[in-house]
Formats: structure tokens, sequence, C-alpha cells
């Protein structure tokens, strides 16, 4: 499905192309941050709790001087779904879409399709790596098993905390 | 101070047909429905001083609104002290919750509630279901439309609305031991209960057989597991309690939860009244997904979090004649997406004995009704007329 480029960075080439994001003063660093293989999120420079999708104002502490910062890329799965319907023309299903929690800070999650797994292979808490596909402009975060995942499901206590918002219109 | 709650009172309910692909004029329906529930009331359309519905003239998902306010104030030659019509409220529910406040503020006396949709017929004419699960756009090789905000953030990666409620499905079974099964008696007991409601939509058997083989949406969320378009609109008169014209006929607000958020909703009502979860005698929760169902059961307190698939574990639970009848109209799964409209219509008939053949035995008193997920919720505690 995917081949890594002959540097090995984290660049995914796809079968399919994706639908771009439009890049706007808000979001364009997050979604051009993949270009030199770096994953980085909104974070606020006054408490230091990263923040995602971006905004211009830290909802914890209100400080003002949120920038970006480079993460690890390392998360694990908060929640899955073998996604069977087409929403996007240009994307045929099946394919995963996963709740992933960044390792730098509990709660911090982005939406995103694991690649490179099969769904039997798929899990809550399996260990996943950022790797971006390229659209446009764009460097779209996406995730892979990694290498060498033997770990066993997270404790009983991750339980807590929700899926992401859709926007209760469905 | 007295509570809002006890000011206002629903006095008049009224529905249009609703069904699969009407081609009816969504015009035509929003009168069709808004007379009936101002003549249920025992008002004319001179009495009514408000109109409040969702989300307004104005939404990019086709079909998902078929009149705004000022469609109205023409259609039926309205004179309007107040009104109000958006889609960022608490809930599709919050259009009610916004009436009782402009009576019990004094700003309006009959207030016009209203929901109308057309999806189901103008999804014809847009490619497709996809199209509206998606926000307007991506169907056909149409562009995609960012007008949302939080579009950007799922279209990249091919996301629909049923993938998050399929997120919170795959995480409950994978951690907490919820099956299918479990899932399933949300669609199963909402069948059973259409069959016996003559104005649902979809009223023929379906067998947990059915329900495990259906086709996959965005597994696990089946096609059962999700709620379907329709044509139609529902009304309300909302009214100052003292001039309601038939007080016998009127259901009564016993508490109201606008807070953002299931829980907060939910626990924002129970604060608000001195009824307890074991009082209430039916529940008409949101069930645009199955697994929304079991999280408004949950923050509405009738079991703990997680708890939820163990409560509708069988069905019998929630069954008429159970111990929490649920959406017992058939719900949105079974009676269309009249997003929490046709919840409210349903509680209204139960509280006045008026459900006809699908009537609760029991001589219902409470019911609660839910809308919306996520953070844009409201929750309603209502009484039978007093």
């Amino acid at each position: 499905m995917t081949e890594e480029t002959s540097n090995g960075s984290a660049l995914v080439v796809e079968a399919f192309e994706r639908v771009a994001p439009p890049l706007t003063e808000r979001t364009a660093a997050f979604w051009t941050s993949g270009a030199d293989g770096v994953l980085r999120i909104a974070r606020c420079h006054d408490c230091g709790r990263y923040l995602h999708p971006p905004r211009p104002t830290c909802p914890a502490c209100r400080g003002r001087d949120v920038g970006f910062a480079p993460v690890s890329g390392r998360g694990t799965v908060w929640s899955w779904t073998l996604n069977r319907y087409g929403w996007v023309p240009s994307m045929p299903p099946p394919y995963v879409v996963a709740d992933v929690e960044l390792v730098e800070q509990p709660g911090l999650r982005l939406l995103t399709n694991v690649l490179d797994c099969p769904p039997e292979a798929m899990r809550v808490g399996l260990p996943v790596r950022v790797c971006f596909s390229k659209v446009g402009d764009a460097f779209i975060p996406l995730f892979r098993p990694e290498a060498g995942d033997g770990r066993g499901r997270p404790e009983a206590e991750n339980l807590r905390g929700w899926p992401e918002a859709g926007d209760g219109a469905g | 101070m007295e509570r809002a709650e006890s000011r206002a009172v629903i006095s008049g309910a009224g529905r249009s047909r609703i069904g699969r692909r009407l081609g009816v004029d969504p015009w035509v329906l929003t009168a069709d429905a808004a007379l009936a529930a101002i003549a249920d009331a025992g008002l004319t359309a001179d009495d009514i001083d408000g109109v409040s519905t969702y989300p307004g003239a104005f939404w990019s998902t086709p079909g998902i609104t078929g009149a705004g306010v000022d469609d109205v104030r023409g259609m039926l030659g309205l004179r309007l002290r107040w009104h109000t019509g958006g889609g960022e409220i608490a809930g599709q529910l919050g259009t009610v919750v916004n009436a009782v406040l402009a009576v019990a503020a004094g700003f309006a006396t009959h207030v016009l509630c209203f929901r109308t949709v057309w999806e189901s017929t103008a999804q014809q004419g847009f490619g497709g279901r996809a199209a509206t699960l998606l926000d307007g756009g991506g169907a056909d090789g149409r562009p995609v439309r960012f007008g949302r905000e939080l579009t950007q953030w799922t279209t990249p990666f091919g996301i629909g609305y049923p993938c998050h409620a399929a997120l919170d499905m795959r995480r409950r079974m994978e951690l907490a031991g919820a099956t299918r099964e479990q899932f399933a008696q949300v669609a199963l007991v909402s069948r059973r209960n259409a069959a016996r409601n003559e104005s649902a939509v979809y009223r023929e058997p379906l067998s947990l057989e059915t329900y495990l083989n259906a086709r996959m949406i965005s597994d696990p969320v089946c096609m059962y597991d999700c709620d379907v378009p329709v044509d139609g609109s529902v009304a309300f008169v909302v009214s100052r309690a003292e001039e309601t014209p038939d007080p016998a006929r009127a259901v009564t607000f016993e508490g109201l939860g606008s807070a953002s958020g299931f829980d907060e909703a939910a626990a924002m009502m129970w604060a608000r009244t001195d009824l307890k979860p074991a009082d209430v005698d039916l529940a008409q929760v949101y069930d645009g997904f199955s697994v929304y169902a079991i999280r408004w059961l949950e923050a509405l307190g009738f079991c703990g979090a997680y708890e939820g698939t163990d409560f509708v574990d069988g069905g019998t639970r929630i069954t008429p004649g159970g111990e929490l009848p649920l959406n017992t109209g058939g719900g949105q799964l079974s009676g269309g997406r009249m997003h929490g409209y046709g919840g409210l219509l349903e509680a209204c008939l139960q509280l006045r004995g008026e459900a006809g053949a699908h009537q609760l035995d029991s001589d219902p008193q409470v019911a609660v009704v839910t809308s919306g997920a996520e953070q844009f919720t409201s929750s309603l505690l209502l009484g039978a007329p007093r």
C-alpha cells in the first residue's frame, strides 16, 4: 500500500489522492509540518500544554502565545474503525480510521488513518508512529504500527474519556 | 425566583407526513406541522408571537433544513415579538429550551417550535447519502467544502459521521466487553416499537440475525446502527402556562438541561428538579447512532458510564412494560431522523395518553427526552398534564 522513500523518511506514497485541507494562518504550520518528516503540534508557550486542533489561544491557561512544537510522532491507538463507506470519491474503502493519542500528553489525540496494518492486527493500545502523505502543499499525518510491537492492552484505568467529537448533526 | 420550567408548557404538538422521498415542498410539510400544532393547542396563527427553529434557513447539508424563521413568518402571516433560528444551540431541542426562556422572560406568549427535514428527497439530487454525511461535499467529484471548521480535520482522512460512533463502539467492545448483540438491542427494540406505531417509517420485523449480518458502514457501525434520512416536519407550541387554552392537555416541564455535553446536559437537568432517574416512566433518547442512545442512558444516570450496553442487554429492560421503555415510537432508527423532534412528539403523546395503538399501559407521568450529541446537547424532563 505504501512505500518509504529511499532515505527512509516518513513520507508514504499512496495509490490514491487525498482531499487537501485548506492551508490557513491558523493551520498551515500543522499541515505542512511533515515536509521535513517531523510532526508539529500547537503548543502553549505559557503553560507548555499541547492543543489540537490548533487554536490561537490556550484553552487551559488562556495564554495567547501559542506556537508549534515538534513531537516524537509516537502514539497509541485510542480507538479505531474499519471504514467501509466511500465518503470521499478519491479514497476507496476499506481503510482504517483511528483516534491516536500522542505520547506527549494524555488526551492529546489526532483523528487519522492507520496504514500497513491488517484489521485483525488492529487494537486499542497499539503503538504507532507517524508518517505523511503529500497532497498539494499539505503533508497529511498518518500512522503505522511501531516495528516490533509486542505490548499488551492498556490498563483498565485508561478506559475513561470519549472519542473526539463530531458536530452532533449525524 | 420561579423556575423558567414552571412558567411554560407544551400546549400543542403536530406533524406532517413523515417518510422516505415524499417529493413534497418542505414549506408544505412545515405548514402542515405548524398549523396542526397550533390547532392542537387550541390557538390560531394570530396567537403565535414567537418562533424557534433549528438550524434556520441555511445549512450546507442538502435537505437538513426545510424552512427558516422568516419562511414561516411569511407563510403563516405571523406577527413576531421574538424569534430565533440557528445551528449552534443546545441540541436540536435547544429550540424548545429557548422558547421556554422567551416565554418565562415575557418576550413571547405562544412560541411555535419546528423542525423540517427533506434529506431523503434532497439527497436524490446531490449524489446520495454520502454527500449528506460528509457535510455537503464529496460525492461525484464535487469539491469538498471546508466552510465549517470541523470538516478539515476529517475529510483528508476520509472520515464520515458514522466513523465517530464507530470509535466509541469499538473502544467499548475492546475495553468494556460490549458486544454487537447488545448494541443491536437499541435497533431491535426500536423496530418492534415502530411496528405498533403506524406513523413510523420502518415497521417490518428486524431480527438479530439480520442485524448481525447487515452491511457494515464503519465497522462495527452497521446499517441498522444509523438513523434514516426522511422528509417531514414536526412542530410544537410552547405557551406561557397560564395562557394555555387547554391545561388538561398541556405537557409540563420538570427540568431542562442545555449544558454542552451528554453528561453535562443531563446533570444540569437533574439539578433543576427533585425528580430522580427512578421516577422516569419512559425515555426518548437521541439515537442518530445506536451508541448515542447508550451514551444518553449513561449520562442520564440510568446506569453508570460504560454500563449502557449491559443495561440494554437482552432488551427486556427497555421494552414497553420493562423498567424503562425506550424510544417507544420507534426512535430515529426506525421512525426517521427528525432530530429529537420525533422523540419529543412521542413523549407528548404518551404523557397525554394519546399514543393510540402503542400507548404504554403504565399511565406514564414522567418522560425524559434528549437531543443532539457530543457538544450540542439538550435534555428535557417532562410531566403529564396536571
